[in-house]
């Protein structure tokens, strides 16, 4: 109930907002046209199937039946709530969110510092970095896949030193914290530049008056950098967050969910249920949870950043 | 001038917006009309396959198509090519729509939940034929025949003479197959003898399908089962039953022992091949590439666990749809291509097991004495169909994700226990 609350007002603001423009004479007609295609994708792409799956959601249909849909009420939900599998993949996706935002976030800054620096070769560096972005995420999937074997690349480097590694994507107990680090290793390219470009908003004056004043290259970070980040990061806190709650491909490519669910999310979850178990209310049902929970963490995100713009 | 600019404008997103809709619905597959009956000339009737990244089994099709085709002039067959990934998907959203092709090919586990589901029109008036096909050959649902096929493939543990040899382990035959003492007694042998990390591949690291149809046929040894049969109302007692439990306990002890990979790599043949494993669990598709690199291999019968040994069965078939516009097209298109020479042909050409004795004298590696022959036998033999009820695919999935959680190391009982309630309740809907 609380999503059809929430949409409510998205609704009204698009309403309102369109108004003033049609009274505005003249062009309207062209601004429609060229308004047409973009309406039209967002409608046939994003309205239509959050409404379906709105409403399957309370039925039990099915992929492929011979038998139309029935409306069973909160059925599918309290099945959910009653599944083990669902509360482990809820914890997956909680525990990936809480700790690829900051591994991920960091790392990336850190490269980001790194590539800013007025040495040559930078731009090697910040190419490099950005491959992994640039790659295909099931080909990332496949070759970590390769090293993360129990006789692969890693385990055999660790040897070397002396350690005798996990079977990393086999363990239940290490298989999650393998995907995490897997993830942020092919996305941090990509927050890396984002980065890059709130770095170089920051006017090279600051830095000069603080090194005038004698601020070391830590202080000037802090003092200097950190808080000329700021719209930067909250960009990046709500792109990443939003990226790691919706994880799918590595999972669908590397672990199925397995082993003993230690590695399911809710978007897996949601796509084997929908797809190969052709319980596509069931799914509804899970994906309209996941929407929720997305929907809730994002405006827990915008309060939290919106507050601090108002303290200033 | 300028209304004619906005014209162009609006026909351009409107052009757009329709292309879009046209996207979203076909879901890779074209929107043909399944048969338009010409003023003059023949009735066209679609052909749907699976087979486009398949070169030698599309071209035998082809070939029955162009032969049907000029046999006579009432009806013009147009055959259709999918890749295989995205054909069932293809098959799901054209069903939507209503555009179904005159025929088309399905995987055999499929048939039953696409008969329930009203995609498939019953094959009348070829019973005669297709006594003699293998019944593993034959989909049939409620009754009814949905669907045959050209061939079947067998599974087989590979190995080697020379292994045998070496390690003292008796080369079991069809009469007399390996009992579970025997066997479990040669994996210790190996293993012991640390020739081999892991004795036997069983190709756990393969997905989906593969986990029902190479891992079923065990439990089925051991007694236990999918479904009951032949009613499919339930899967309680046998796929959670002793038997059951002995053979979850079994698998999961071949992984604790070390007597196969958890997960092995995703090409076990080649690992067999490159001398990683002295047994291979997989499908008769496998003796071209490794009679290639060995002059000894043996292609051993399954082991028998208790209640004798047993192979999967069923693979792709044909079949016709509900939406064809002419049903005796069709239905004489399914009679023509079931003749023995074209079950012959596909067969040889995709080097599987062909499915009429006739066909299989006319293929010299499957006759009786042929090379090939002994995975004929085995399938004649062992095979026991998967459950050839609706709810198939969905058990496929529950099989699949408690066998691997109990390779893992989760509970049997409460694994199984679990899969059967989930298939229990999913298949209330088939049983009314």
């Amino acid at each position: 109930m609380s999503t059809v609350t929430a949409t409510a007002p998205v609704a009204t603001t698009t309403r309102s907002s369109k108004k003033p423009r049609t009274s505005t004479s003249g062009g309207s007609g062209t601004a429609w046209a060229m308004l047409a295609p973009a309406g039209v994708l967002m409608l046939v792409f994003l309205i239509v199937p959050i409404v379906l799956t709105l409403s399957l959601a309370f039925t039990d249909a099915r992929l492929i039946s011979p038998t139309p849909a029935k409306f069973t009420g909160l059925t599918n939900f309290t099945r959910l709530f009653g599944s083990n599998v669902f509360w482990h993949s809820l914890q997956n996706t909680i525990v990936f969110a809480v700790v690829i935002v900051p591994l991920q976030s960091a790392c990336a800054l850190g490269l980001a510092v790194l590539v800013n620096a007025k040495v040559r070769g930078t731009n090697f560096f910040r190419t490099v970095y950005f491959l992994p972005v640039v790659t295909s995420m099931v080909v990332v999937s496949m070759l970590w896949l390769f090293m993360y074997q129990q006789d692969g690349l890693i385990n055999s480097l660790l040897a070397q030193i002396g350690i005798t590694g996990p079977d990393w994507i086999g363990d239940p107990n290490t298989a999650l914290f393998a995907i995490i680090l897997m993830s942020a290793w092919q996305a941090m390219g990509f927050h890396m530049v984002i980065w890059l470009s709130g770095l170089q908003t920051i006017s090279a004056d600051l830095y000069e008056a603080a090194s005038l004043d004698g601020a070391g290259p830590w202080q000037q970070f802090v003092n200097v950098t950190w808080p000329g980040l700021k719209q930067t990061r909250t960009f990046i806190l709500i792109t990443i967050t939003i990226a790691a709650f919706s994880l799918f491909t590595q999972i669908n490519v590397m672990t199925q969910g397995g082993p003993l669910d230690s590695t399911s999310t809710l978007v897996f979850l949601a796509v084997r249920t929908g797809f190969q178990q052709q319980q596509t209310g069931y799914a509804s049902a899970m994906s309209l949870v996941f929407f929720v929970l997305v929907l809730a963490v994002s405006l827990v995100q915008r309060h939290l950043t919106r507050d601090k713009e108002l303290q200033r | 001038m300028i209304s004619l600019k906005k014209l162009g404008v609006l026909g351009l997103a409107a052009a757009l917006s329709l292309s879009v809709a046209a996207c979203s619905k076909g879901g890779g597959g074209q929107a043909t009309t399944n048969s338009t009956a010409g003023a003059s000339g023949p009735v066209e009737l679609s052909m749907w396959t699976h087979n486009a990244g398949n070169k030698e089994e599309l071209a035998a099709i082809t070939s029955v198509v162009t032969d049907f085709n000029a046999s006579q002039a009432k009806y013009q067959v147009k055959l259709q090519s999918f890749p295989q990934d995205s054909y069932n998907q293809s098959v799901t959203s054209a069903a939507a729509a209503k555009k179904l092709p005159c025929i088309l090919d399905i995987d055999q586990p499929n048939v039953a939940n696409w008969a329930w589901a009203g995609y498939l029109a019953p094959i009348e008036g070829l019973d005669d034929t297709l006594s003699k096909f293998l019944p593993s050959t034959v989909a049939k649902y409620d009754g009814k025949t949905y669907a045959y096929g050209y061939y079947d493939v067998s599974l087989v543990w590979v190995t080697r003479a020379s292994i045998l040899k070496k390690y003292g382990i008796r080369t079991p035959t069809i009469d007399q197959p390996w009992t579970q003492d025997e066997f479990m007694a040669a994996m210790k042998k190996v293993k012991d003898s640390g020739d081999y990390k892991f004795p036997a591949d069983l190709a756990t690291g393969w997905t989906g399908e593969w986990w029902p149809y190479g891992f079923s046929p065990q439990l089925q040894s051991f007694g236990g089962d999918l479904m009951s049969r032949p009613d499919y109302k339930s899967a309680q007692g046998v796929l959670n039953g002793d038997k059951a439990i002995a053979w979850a306990n079994w698998f999961a002890d071949m992984a604790k022992q070390g007597y196969m990979p958890k997960k092995s790599s995703s090409d076990p043949s080649q690992d067999f091949m490159n001398g990683k494993s002295a047994f291979l669990w997989n499908g008769s598709w496998t003796a071209v590439p490794t009679r290639k690199k060995f002059n000894d291999v043996v292609f051993a019968p399954p082991v028998d666990f208790g209640n004798g040994p047993k192979v999967g069965g069923g693979s792709w078939t044909w079949g016709a749809s509900t939406n064809c516009s002419d049903p005796a097209g069709a239905a004489e298109y399914l009679k023509f291509a079931a003749a023995d020479k074209y079950v012959a042909k596909v067969a040889q050409d995709t080097n599987n097991i062909p499915a009429t004795d006739a066909a299989a004298a006319m293929v010299p590696a499957f006759a009786p004495g042929g090379e090939n022959d002994v995975f004929r036998q085995y399938s004649k033999k062992f095979t026991v169909l998967r459950p050839e009820t609706p709810g198939y695919p969905f058990i496929a999935t529950e099989f699949e994700k408690a066998a691997k959680d109990i390779l893992n190391g989760a509970d049997p009982k409460t694994a199984l226990d679990q899969a059967v309630s989930n298939i229990d309740s999913n298949q209330q809907q088939y049983v009314s």
